[in-house]
């Protein structure tokens, strides 16, 4: 019986290589928080509460989206923590998230607080919307630095342009929106024809094209401020434009999913993400935060960018996706060949 | 004699026997292993393509108070007939569609004093207040203000309507052209390249053919996105080769027409050597004696004599640049693929029925390659079993050189293409600094799982190797071996087929949509490490069957007859002699595994879980966040291993040949 | 024939293997029809037939191989018509000798011993007897590969014979190998046979094999069993047509049928022992070569059956003369005689001549068409 023993054996091999459920004192967390933070953020949390064990999701944005909305009637994260307030409203919409006021609510700003009470989620920080430039590629070819989004539709920015795919990539939809919302939808639409006409190709990810932007592969991505400033710091011969005509912004927060079995840990780690210490964490990348007054300036970050920031519409921006992606799509997506 | 129609003598029903329990209970086994992890996923995203969404305005009731106190109760539907606002086709939707309420009303203000109440009709029917979801039955109170922030839910359905929205949509079945021209285009260049090549080993007596083998190997050893990644560093803005691109960008067709040929070379490389060594000398030397020239020779008896080869690579090169993910992913630039659809829908929009239709469409093409290449196959096996004469090529320096020179610049375009990706994994800063190190091996910095998600894989491809194997050849024996039971067979033998035809991002989303559900048994292995490796094992599981399946052929058919007249168990005779005698293709079985559950991305980028991080998804998450030196330094890291495990794989190969296999010698 | 007969005289002994009614279809195909079948014990049979016939078929469905449609098998009386291999008592030999290629021959032997919960030294011993029993003592330790067809094939007898197995199967055992092999082969299978007192059931298309090997020779033809009888039963009575053509040489003569065993060949009348029909049916009279005598013109009226014949060919075959005879009476039919080089030299037969022959009327026999 050699035979039974060995399937046996495989069977209880496959057994263990399925991991146990969450343990007591063990929070599953999705996020979409950069790789590099994560650490540093788990570290922190655990000077405060060094019996509560993280246990990280991370990808980004779309990917933990879908992921989540996948496993919506079996879900298996305790915690969202760093991840975009559109995905947190679908989910909201979906009736995903356990409801929850933090202690220490009444000291965020409102704008990064869901509106109903109790609150869904709570933001931590914004990012924002940027056009890295590439000042030594540009100088080659001779391109001008743009000052505004409508700058962008120049002739001469001819395929030297990269901005991340809005039916990819949370970021590219944030940008859409926010021209939508600036410009009024028929000149939104407009300006974003011409821009096509500019853009060499659109990528699936968000950071992408200011990381190209930085690598001389491109001279100007449309991405947001925070990759431009990482990129800028490791030597990157970047400029991070902020456009005149202001910019879209994107919150990142956090909630609890609705069904955790681990509730009493999980609004541990809400309570202490709206800290002023965890916010003062958030400011070692994010130029702009939750809880007012704490934002320190951060490095190679633009000056100008707080007043820059549009009075974001979220719920407008959620209820209007898919009629914008499909606008989108049916425009720019697909029919046209690549450019140079 | 008797009448051939009746019987005269009662039926009889064989008794089963032990052997024959225990061998149908190893098929059932193994056949509800793949039905599984195989059939019932497949048909869970099926059925979830035909899953519809649409607004029903039939289904919530509405009153109006304008100051005069509430109007009488009306549907949207009243009110969308009476402003045509949305026409029949504008109702349908996906799961998230959202239909605004006050579109319908006409002449609506949010400054206006009128006052409305809606409710879902049936509780469980859903409206939003804002993001509030409302799924109760009561009666809502809106201000103007409030209710124009008020958006309708669809409901489920069952229908076509996703196929017709697919196809109505230029925008997404263009993909459809696009899949199919890229694929068909690399099949022809990575045909004549592969053939050509080919023809050098067997019909040439260059130098160095050991060695010209090995390398022509070698793309079998990494993602099919790492060429994409060279294609980058060489032919990008800032490559090295930029200026030969003239005005083509990189950046589609092209890069994934050439990153493809890369890839996908050493698949055509085998098939059309194993067709070449078969032709049978006898023929050339006929030729020559009738004095036909070399060309006349080419197109008389050698293209001919490989024809079944030649067709045979042809469709499992279109299989597999059509399935493949990573390099359009990477490389692709605006060009929509197939694949790549589906993870955008998946991914970018969460639009998973719109998924699962592109999965759908994406395995039409797959099947149908796959079909008529197992027509193929079984001829090419009938050409096989003829007794032909090796040929061994003549002396002919000019024609040496020629094919010399080839061999050459094909081997080095591939040690090229390898060789920049090291180098620049290694380059700090490209473009702009130059100098060496090794930050980009700080993968534990980086998106995708850092250097634990190169462990993982090691970990997946060994599990993978053992696991796999074992049931693969186990099923293939009990296939081949158990008495009677035809029907479980033919069940098995379709199934054991089967994965062959399933892309890897059709087979990983299935896998989402039939293990993540609570009800689901098997549910508890969503997140692990056994699901990547039972998506891996089903995934390969169609290559490593066959080559089981011929190396069992081979062996004697009565040897179970004996075992069992000397009323000795089949496991015993599957122990002592079976496997002993089949180890050569059980080692093959397990290299082939192990290498392919290091490289696949498609398969697992759904199923993942950040426990399970993987190398060769980690590859395609760096390079999606811009960090491509490291993924070009992660793809390296699995050449490496994949390389070592070859390497030993090779020695292992070789000891246990010199161990147990001293029979094969006189 | 004899058959029915037999199969009775078997019953009251109760015969070591009992076959009844025996049908096996693949899917819409009938191998084998409504088979009955008695073995002796310690009797040496053989199935012979033409390729196709079912003597396969009919082999594997004894061994539980391939089990029957319908119909019992009985061995030593106990019914086994349904039982798989392992729990009936044989040993069986293939073709292809069937030697596990990774095990020594020592080891191949040993294989059906090792379960049985004896000692290694018992086994060892056994197998050594074994291997002195087929004349390959010395080759224990070499693999299957390291030895010649007819070793191999001795072994694969070995390892069949060591569990002491009621029965032995050989399938086609010798049709692998060369002639003078098989020759040899031959006649130690039947004396270790006979030795060892084993039932043995031979399946060949060899005829020279059956003839020369078994006690009893079962003829089948499309799925039936046409004969079953002693070598000489089988050769000198054929029961069939199909037996008399299978088995050795023999003349075909269209023939119709008179009174009291006449048979008329176009105005020749022969006389002939053997004959069954009705008056006035046409069929077939049948002679062997060797049984055409030449006889003395001069002595031609003392003897029936006289038929004159010319000499179309001569062909010279080492002890015997094969000769080609024509005849107008004849027709396109020509016989086939052996005429032993001692006739042929006493009776000047060369090619050309006309001579007499005599068709002995004890060797001819009848056989009305479609029968």
């Amino acid at each position: 019986m050699k035979k039974l023993l060995l399937s046996l054996g495989l069977g209880a091999t496959l057994m263990m290589a399925a991991a146990p459920a969450t343990l007591a004192g063990e929070l599953t967390v999705y996020t979409a928080v950069e790789a590099e933070d994560l650490k540093k953020y788990a570290a922190k949390f655990n000077e405060d509460h060094p019996d509560i064990t993280i246990k990280w999701v991370r990808d980004s944005t779309g990917i933990v989206t879908a992921k989540l909305l996948a496993e919506k009637d079996n879900p298996q994260a305790d915690v969202i923590w760093g991840l975009a307030g559109t995905s947190l409203l679908l989910m909201k919409s979906e009736g995903m998230l356990e409801a929850y006021a933090p202690a220490g609510l009444d000291k965020l700003d409102k704008k990064f607080v869901d509106s109903s009470n109790p609150p869904s989620w709570v933001g931590m920080d914004a990012w924002v919307a940027a056009v890295c430039f590439n000042t030594v590629e540009a100088a080659k070819i001779g391109l001008t630095q743009p000052k505004s989004w409508k700058d962008l539709l120049d002739p001469m920015y001819k395929g030297h342009v990269i901005m991340p795919n809005p039916n990819s990539s949370g970021t590219g939809f944030l940008d859409v929106s926010s021209w939508i919302q600036m410009f009024g939808e028929d000149d939104a639409w407009k300006f974003m024809d011409g821009l096509h006409a500019n853009i060499a190709r659109y990528t699936h990810s968000g950071s992408k094209p200011c990381k190209l932007a930085a690598a001389g592969e491109i001279p100007i991505g449309i991405s947001f401020a925070f990759r431009g400033a990482k990129s800028k710091a490791k030597g990157a011969p970047i400029e991070i434009i902020v456009p005149e005509e202001g910019v879209g912004w994107e919150m990142e927060a956090t909630a609890i999913v609705a069904g955790t079995d681990n509730l009493a840990d999980a609004k541990t780690l809400v309570d202490w993400s709206v800290t002023k210490k965890a916010n003062e964490m958030y400011n070692a990348g994010y130029a702009v935060v939750a809880y007012p007054g704490v934002a320190k300036p951060v490095e190679h970050f633009p000056a100008n960018l707080l007043e820059k920031m549009i009075d974001n519409d979220f719920e407008a921006a959620a209820n209007n996706r898919k009629k914008i992606l499909t606008e989108w799509q049916k425009r720019y997506d697909g029919k046209s060949e690549p450019k140079g | 004699m008797a009448d051939t129609s009746t019987l005269s003598a009662p039926r009889i029903k064989p008794k089963v026997g032990r052997d024959d329990r225990i061998m149908r209970a190893f098929i059932l086994v193994i056949g509800l292993y793949l039905v599984v992890t195989l059939a019932l996923p497949l048909y869970t995203m099926l059925s979830k393509s035909f899953n519809t969404y649409s607004f029903d305005l039939t289904r919530f009731e509405i009153q109006i108070d304008k100051g005069d106190g509430w109007g009488e109760t009306i549907t949207p539907q009243t009110l969308n007939e009476a402003t045509g606002k949305y026409k029949p086709e504008d109702l349908k939707t996906s799961s998230d569609g959202r239909l605004s309420v006050v579109s319908m009303i006409e002449g609506f203000s949010f400054r206006a004093k009128t006052l409305y109440r809606l409710r879902n009709i049936e509780a469980g029917g859903a409206f939003l207040s804002g993001s509030e979801r409302v799924t109760d039955s009561e009666w809502h109170e809106y201000t103007s203000n409030e209710f124009r922030r008020v958006v309708l839910k669809p409901v489920k359905a069952t229908g076509l309507d996703n196929f017709v929205q697919y196809f109505s949509n230029p925008s997404l079945f263009n993909s459809i052209f696009n899949s199919l021209f890229i694929a068909i285009t690399t099949t022809i260049i990575t045909i004549t390249l592969a053939f050509t090549f080919a023809y050098a080993l067997a019909r040439s007596r260059m130098r160095y053919k050991g060695l010209f083998r090995v390398i022509a190997m070698a793309p079998i050893l990494v993602p099919s996105l790492l060429p994409g990644i060279a294609l980058v560093y060489l032919f990008g803005r800032q490559g090295m080769l930029h200026d030969l691109m003239g005005d083509q960008s990189i950046y589609g067709p092209i890069g994934i027409i050439a990153g493809s040929v890369f890839f996908t070379f050493p698949h055509a490389m085998i098939i059309i050597q194993t067709a070449l060594s078969i032709s049978d000398a006898r023929l050339f030397e006929a030729s020559d004696v009738l004095g036909a020239s070399k060309t006349k020779t080419f197109f008389t008896v050698t293209l001919p004599g490989a024809r079944y080869g030649l067709i045979s690579a042809s469709f499992v090169v279109f299989n597999l640049v059509i399935t493949d993910f990573g390099l359009p992913k990477v490389i692709g630039g605006q060009f929509n693929v197939l694949a790549v659809d589906i993870y955008k829908q998946v991914i970018g929009q969460q639009n998973f029925e719109m998924g699962a239709v592109v999965s759908v469409v994406l395995l039409i093409p797959a099947l149908l390659a796959f079909s008529i290449d197992r027509i193929m196959q079984k001829k090419q096996v009938a050409l096989l079993s003829s007794r032909s004469v090796p040929y061994e090529p003549k002396v002919n320096k000019r024609f040496d050189r020629i094919m010399f020179s080839y061999a050459l610049l094909v081997g080095g375009l591939i040690v090229g293409t390898l060789a920049v990706c090291q180098y620049a994994a290694l380059i700090k800063f490209w473009p702009y600094d130059l100098t060496l190190s090794l930050t980009n091996y700080d993968f534990d910095v980086m998106d995708g799982g850092g250097w634990g998600s190169f462990y993982n894989s090691i970990k997946l491809a060994i599990m993978v190797a053992i696991i796999g194997t074992v049931v693969v050849f186990t099923g293939a024996y009990m296939v081949e071996k158990a008495p009677g039971f035809g029907l479980g067979r033919g069940i098995f033998q379709f199934l054991a087929m089967l994965p062959m035809a399933i892309p890897g991002m059709v087979l990983g989303l299935a896998y989402i949509f039939f293990f993540n559900n609570p009800d689901n048994p098997f549910n508890f292995i969503y997140g692990t490490l056994a699901i990547l490796v039972i998506c891996t094992v089903t995934h390969f599981y169609t290559v490593s069957h066959l080559t089981a399946l011929t190396a069992l052929k081979q062996m004697d058919k009565e040897f179970e007859s004996v075992s069992a007249s000397l009323k000795q168990p089949f496991y015993k005779l599957f122990s002592r002699v079976t496997v002993p005698v089949c180890l050569p293709a059980i080692l093959d079985i397990s290299i082939y595994l192990f290498v392919n559950a290091m490289t696949t991305v498609s398969a697992l980028i759904f199923i993942y879980s950040p426990d399970t991080t993987l190398a060769s998804v980690a590859m395609l998450n760096m390079d999606d966040a811009g960090d491509i030196a490291p993924a070009a330094a992660m793809g390296m890291m699995i050449f490496y291993a994949n390389s070592l495990a070859r390497l030993i794989h090779h020695f292992a190969s070789k000891g246990l040949y010199a161990k147990t296999q001293a029979w094969r010698k006189r | 024939m004899g058959d029915g007969e037999m199969g009775e005289k078997s019953d009251r002994k109760q015969a070591f293997l009992q076959v009844r009614n025996l049908t096996k279809m693949f899917g819409s195909f009938t191998a084998l029809k409504d088979i009955s079948l008695d073995v002796a014990e310690k009797e040496f049979i053989c199935f012979l037939g033409p390729s196709g016939c079912g003597k396969t078929t009919f082999l594997r469905a004894i061994a539980g191989l391939d089990i029957q449609t319908a119909g019992t098998i009985k061995q030593a009386g106990k019914d086994i018509s349904n039982l798989p291999p392992a729990e009936r008592d044989f040993g069986i030999v293939f073709q292809s000798y069937a030697l596990f290629p990774n095990l020594t021959v020592n080891r191949n032997v040993a294989y059906g011993l090792e379960s049985a919960g004896e000692g290694k030294e018992t086994i060892s011993a056994r197998v050594n007897e074994l291997l002195e029993l087929v004349g390959l003592a010395d080759q224990g330790d070499k693999y299957p590969a390291q030895l010649s067809g007819g070793q191999q094939q001795r072994i694969a007898l070995a390892r069949a014979l060591a569990t002491s197995p009621g029965l032995l199967l050989l399938d086609e055992p010798l049709s692998a190998l060369d002639a003078r092999v098989r020759t040899h082969l031959r006649r130690e299978i039947k004396t270790l046979q006979e030795d060892l007192g084993i039932t043995t059931i031979m399946v060949t298309h060899d005829q020279e094999e059956a003839l020369t090997m078994a006690d009893k020779i079962v003829v089948m033809n499309h799925g039936t069993i046409e004969q079953v009888g002693t070598p000489l039963e089988i050769y000198r009575e054929p029961a069939t047509l199909f037996v008399a053509d299978f088995v050795g040489e023999m003349n075909q003569i269209p023939a119709v049928l008179g009174t009291k065993g006449t048979v008329n060949i176009n105005g020749i009348s022969l006389q002939c022992n053997s004959f069954k029909g009705k008056k006035g049916s046409s069929g077939i009279v049948t002679i062997r070569p060797e049984d055409i005598v030449p006889i003395k013109k001069s002595a031609a009226a003392k003897t029936k059956n006289i038929m004159d014949v010319t000499i179309s060919e001569m062909e010279f075959l080492g002890s015997f003369w094969r000769a080609t005879l024509s005849s107008k009476k004849l027709g396109d039919t020509s016989l086939i005689a052996d005429f032993s080089a001692n006739a042929a030299r006493r009776l000047s037969l060369v090619e050309g001549a006309s001579i007499r022959i005599e068709l002995p009327q004890d060797a001819l026999r009848f056989y009305e068409d479609g029968a």
